[in-house]
């Protein structure tokens, strides 16, 4: 287990979450300039798939803790599995994807491995032997290169989309490694009694096309049309935060500074104006299209394509136009 | 109940940043209570009305951070203590957890600490679940909704907003537990409260009088250094107007190019 480079593999109930393997592709990157190869390191019950897929990607070695008690995530117990295994092999770097678990699981053992963390990176380099990682500060308005002081592994977490899925080439194998849990059910302080999973619509996290409405939606109604173009598309619906204030939409919706941060190839933004807070969650976004009545909404500084017009006709017709043109 | 609120000074969301010798600057843009800490000061006031007890306000940061904490006070926090020292400088999430964990034990007593999912300047999310570690606690992050309490049972059952959905979950307490939006309406400062913050001392604490050394505190302590911040690059975006006679013209425009983009 000589790698410098490890790659943590997020999962939800044994499957690897999609945006796990992009950290993959980051983990590569940096293998190749350090000279080393890469390990990855899943946690978990059920997960022992995931070390074929991780084959599949690219990865030289696995190292897996599957246990019953490892179902549902907690810090806990995750993050003593994650202090021993990686506080024996000290790398000089582990990459994970941006998740909920993910940040928690690096806070949290990093007081145990004496380590810093660097999360949300949309850049890493290595420069002089040692690891450089972009990362948006002050809600996207500023970029921060962060470097380890002291300390190791660093551990990294990168953005949702940042960095492209690795090719698959099917085939491959190595040496995978099983090492048990260390902290038993009766040393836990927590326990998950239940999951609501909300009403089977796309997630904006992650989502590659995103369709989102603002205070020209004018009601909770006024979202149809924004959910029927969507669901044409194959994207999530988004809100601004004075949609979502106004109780017209769930705050799991929400995109911006107090929302979520999303970067979708293909962001719709129909009757928001753009302020700077909404700016913050969408601006890397790949294609931004705004519609809106105002022609001079701040959104169309930062839209490729800009329609004036009432979104209530000009969305329908967008909808019907994709159903045409993709066959639905 | 005895409940501790972390608050983070910050600068307005509306301010125009700038960078002038890698330092960031906000010009007379107004220094606000961290948007996300605001619920974290809400719920502990609710579930002081409910059980009984104190909250009380903390926050580490220059001299100025004060008037964080007199909004604390205002909104009806029993007492709050002001972290300030020179040392602290240049502490990343990690240094001041350990800060933040020390003022908690020096404290004493404490059942729940409360804090913002996350601070939106250094927006990293990280200091709820170093503090729990340092502090050997529960950890629950990102909780959107704290179901029921149980203070003499010492338990806690909360849920918590994760990519997939909700976790419920049941946890001992002392926790350290991190709020989201949702979780309640912050309210706004009365009168009598501001007049009564106005008034208040606020006791403030060096590194010293938390028995911590100034070699594991601020730039010292901090794992990370962030050598070079600077403005995010403009992309270039002149917006191309997309125009026609009827809605399903411009639609038939606007799907063109978006095929052409290969982003549909």
């Amino acid at each position: 287990m000589a790698n410098q480079v490890w790659v943590y593999i997020d999962q939800f109930k044994g499957q690897a979450t999609p945006s796990a393997w992009e950290a993959v592709s980051a983990a590569k990157m940096v293998a190749s300039q350090l000279g080393s190869g890469v390990t990855a390191l899943a946690i978990g019950s059920g997960v022992e798939g995931i070390a074929q897929q991780a084959f599949d990607y690219g990865v030289d070695e696995v190292v897996l803790c599957d246990d019953a008690s490892l179902l549902d995530f907690r810090v806990e117990p995750y993050a003593a599995v994650f202090a021993k295994v990686l506080g024996e092999a000290r790398p000089q770097v582990v990459i994970g994807t941006a998740s909920t678990r993910v940040r928690d699981l690096f806070a949290y053992a990093s007081i145990d491995l004496g380590s810093g963390v660097i999360v949300d990176a949309v850049g890493i380099e290595v420069k002089d032997g040692g690891v450089v990682v972009t990362r948006p500060v002050y809600a996207g308005k500023l970029l921060c290169n962060e470097v380890a002081k002291k300390g190791q592994p660093l551990l990294v977490s990168v953005r949702v989309r940042a960095f492209p899925l690795p090719q698959s080439g099917a085939g491959k194998s190595g040496n995978v490694t099983k090492v048990a849990p260390v902290l038993s059910e009766d040393q836990l302080t927590t326990k998950v009694v239940d999951y609501v999973v909300e009403e089977g619509e796309v997630s904006v996290d992650g989502a590659a096309i995103i369709v989102s409405g603002g205070r020209g939606v004018n009601g909770p109604q006024g979202f149809e049309p924004l959910r029927a173009l969507a669901k044409v598309l194959g994207g999530a619906v988004g809100a601004s935060r004075a949609a979502v204030d106004a109780g017209w939409i769930p705050y799991s919706h929400q995109v911006g500074q107090t929302g979520k941060v999303v970067s979708p190839d293909l962001y719709i933004a129909c009757g928001i104006s753009g302020a700077v807070q909404h700016q913050a969650g969408m601006r890397t976004s790949k294609v931004i299209v705004a519609i809106n009545k105002d022609k001079d909404a701040p959104i169309f500084n930062l839209a490729k394509y800009g329609v004036v017009g009432d979104l209530f006709e000009i969305v329908p017709a967008l909808t019907e136009e994709f159903k045409k043109r993709l066959g639905k | 109940m005895n409940i501790v609120v972390c608050v983070k000074q910050v600068p307005d969301t509306a301010a125009k940043l700038q960078v002038v010798d890698s330092h960031v600057t906000w010009g007379d843009s107004p220094l606000i209570v961290n948007p996300w800490d605001e619920y974290a000061y809400e719920e502990a006031l609710l579930l002081k009305e409910k059980f009984g007890g104190k909250a009380t306000a903390i926050t580490m940061g220059p001299e100025s951070a004060v008037e964080a904490l007199k909004t604390c006070l205002a909104v009806g926090c029993d007492e709050a203590y002001l972290i300030t020292d020179p040392a602290l400088k240049g502490s990343d999430a990690s240094a001041t957890a350990l800060t933040l964990a020390k003022a908690v034990q020096k404290l004493g007593d404490v059942d729940l600490v409360l804090l913002g999912k996350q601070a939106i300047d250094g927006d990293t999310g990280l200091t709820a679940a170093m503090l729990g570690r340092h502090l050997g606690w529960t950890v629950l992050t990102q909780v959107i909704k704290i179901h029921e309490i149980d203070p003499s049972a010492k338990t806690i059952k909360v849920e918590r907003f994760m990519e997939e959905g909700r976790q419920v979950c049941t946890a001992k307490l002392p926790a350290v537990v991190s709020v989201i939006k949702g979780i309640n309406e912050p309210r706004y400062p009365s009168f009598m409260g501001i007049r009564k913050a106005s008034k208040a001392t606020i006791p403030s604490w060096g590194v010293a009088d938390l028995g911590l050394d100034a070699a594991q505190v601020g730039a010292n302590g901090a794992f990370v250094a962030w050598p070079e911040i600077y403005p995010m690059p403009v992309k270039e975006t002149k917006v191309e107007w997309i125009e026609g006679s009827s809605p399903q013209e411009i639609a038939a425009k606007l799907a063109d190019k978006l095929i052409a983009e290969k982003v549909i």
